[in-house]
């Protein structure tokens, strides 16, 4: 592809466009990312992840940042270290993995939740033990605080992480958060609990909550059913009253899976069935 | 203007509640009469994305009677209203909306109306074209159809540009069979080496659905007859040569980035991502 500055960049149709964002060089970004200016810093950490920057480089400045403490919110926070988190999850480089659970203790709420996405698709076991700490004291623990909104923890990123580890052992510390007074945590656990049992009522649960009253609930059920591909949601997933483009992003999650579980040319009638969906919404 | 409508169009003027409008509208959409066109095409601009999906499906509904509205309203310079009217247009398949989804599809800021173009470019009503413009318009689509294919970076905006061949190839398939060649090895290519998983899939079933002959287009003989008039083909003609001339002018042929610069030339300066 011409006209592109990335030497391993692993998906280079993302930096097909001559935009503004991409006029970046990695040598650049890194340079910015370890130099003085914050504001270019966090661009820097954000860029090096949107487009799969993944060189040792890159990974050991974006490691580096997990421990800025210059960078700070008039609250106490880390923008920078969130940035990177964020990054270093969609890098796929297990290196970050020992950094980026020290960053479960961070005391900046948002530090933890970065984290612990990044360690959910990093796939790595070793995040498991110190996500299951997270949990202790279960639900009682983990009840809305003073403020009604707010929460100890990052639950919903801690649970899909979880499930997205395979973590069977956690099964029983996820179960209770099927209760939790947070329907958005309710979805979490049954995202969760869906991807450690494959039992569909979990997914149905799920499916429910696709013709709920609000919608930003809704949006949220289609993400989770997308990510773990149910396939019986499909329709329901095409009449919820919500974006067609987020609907799309849930019909991709569904076919991509069958895809991997029926590799092509084969195309399931399952597969056939969402592509039809899929086709009406564009 | 029938009695019945004035109600709902009152419903729609006065709703309170954002769910109160999207409900409104979708009522008067269903009506389906050309006098609730002015009040659809100004919910475009209320910042409303429930109402203004049920707007754009009552216009499609309406079809070629809503055109020249939704044409000026393209010449309004808020950019919303601009990109649910390209969705409409995209939607009924008039050939007088084809130059706006030409640019639309290949250069819009919005992955949505990008998306939407390029399927509105294969079910464009290519049987209402009269023969020597049918050439043009269809090698036009198929250039820009190729280029959303290989070029665009969002993966939906890809799988609608191959919605968009899949169609294409089953209008022009009798007359141009180099065409049809060229989508063929086009939907080999995404196949085997898209990105997305999803894009791959489509590309494949396309390439299966083509080879099977299924989704036979209707033959003109058994569809409406155009009911465009000699001012408006010479209209079309007009904007595609324009187009073809300053795609010649601004890059050597046969490079599809002219496209991006050429609609920002024919009007979408007011995009700032």
């Amino acid at each position: 592809m011409q006209g592109t500055n990335f030497e391993n960049a692993s998906d280079l149709s993302l930096v097909d466009t001559a935009s503004d964002e991409s006029s970046l060089t990695v040598e650049q970004a890194i340079a910015n990312l370890r130099g003085p200016d914050s504001g270019l810093r966090y661009y820097a950490a954000w860029w090096l992840g949107r487009f799969r920057v993944g060189t040792p480089e890159a990974i050991a400045a974006l490691i580096e940042s997990l421990a800025d403490d210059s960078d700070r919110t008039a609250e106490g926070g880390y923008p920078l270290r969130r940035n990177a988190a964020r990054a270093l999850g969609k890098l796929g480089d297990t290196q970050a993995v020992p950094a980026l659970i020290e960053c479960l203790a961070c005391d900046d709420f948002y530090v933890r939740e970065a984290a612990a996405q990044a360690l959910g698709s990093l796939g790595d076991r070793r995040a498991i033990p110190p996500l299951m700490a997270l949990l202790d004291g279960g639900l009682a623990a983990a009840q809305p605080l003073g403020d009604g909104i707010r929460l100890r923890h990052p639950y919903a990123a801690i649970l899909e992480a979880l499930g997205e580890l395979e973590a069977t052992e956690a099964i029983a510390l996820i179960e209770p958060f099927l209760d939790h007074p947070f329907e958005l945590l309710q979805y979490a656990a049954a995202r969760a609990m869906y991807a450690l049992t494959q039992e569909s009522v979990y997914a149905e649960r799920l499916v429910r909550a696709l013709s709920g009253d609000k919608l930003p609930l809704r949006r949220a059920a289609l993400a989770d059913l997308g990510a773990i591909g149910y396939t019986p949601a499909a329709t329901a997933i095409a009449q919820t009253l919500a974006e067609n483009s987020l609907k799309l992003i849930a019909l991709k999650g569904l076919l991509e899976k069958q895809v991997q579980q029926i590799p092509l040319p084969t195309l399931s009638e399952e597969a056939r069935r969402i592509m039809a969906l899929m086709d009406e919404l564009l | 203007m029938s009695d019945s409508l004035l109600p709902l169009i009152r419903a729609v003027e006065q709703a309170h509640s954002a769910s109160q409008l999207t409900q409104a509208v979708r009522a008067l959409a269903a009506t389906g009469q050309e006098g609730s066109i002015p009040t659809l095409i100004a919910v475009l601009s209320y910042n409303n994305p429930g109402a203004a999906v049920a707007a754009v499906e009552g216009l499609i509904q309406i079809g070629e009677p809503a055109v020249p509205a939704l044409l000026e309203q393209l010449d309004q310079h808020n950019y919303t209203a601009r990109s649910w009217a390209i969705r409409a247009l995209a939607g009924i398949g008039d050939p007088r909306g084809l130059v706006t989804l030409l640019g639309a599809a290949t250069a819009d800021f919005s992955m949505s109306v990008r998306r939407a173009a390029a399927r509105g470019l294969g079910t464009m009503k290519w049987h209402w074209f009269p023969q020597d413009l049918l050439e043009i318009a269809q090698e036009e689509a198929l250039e820009a159809l190729l280029f959303v294919a290989q070029q665009d970076e969002e993966w939906v905006v890809r799988y609608a540009a191959i919605v968009g061949l899949e169609t294409l190839a089953t209008a022009i398939a009798l007359a141009y069979p180099d065409w049809r060649a060229q989508i063929q090895s086009q939907l080999a290519r995404m196949t085997d080496h898209d990105t997305s998983w999803a894009v791959r899939a489509r590309a494949c079933l396309a390439q299966q659905q083509l080879q099977a002959g299924i989704k036979i287009m209707p033959t003109p003989a058994t569809v409406e007859p155009s009911p465009l008039s000699a001012t408006d083909w010479q209209q079309i003609l007009d904007t595609l040569y324009a187009r073809k001339a300053q795609e010649r002018l601004a890059f050597g042929e046969g490079d599809p980035r002219r496209y991006r610069e050429l609609a920002l030339a024919i009007g979408q300066p007011e995009v700032k991502p």
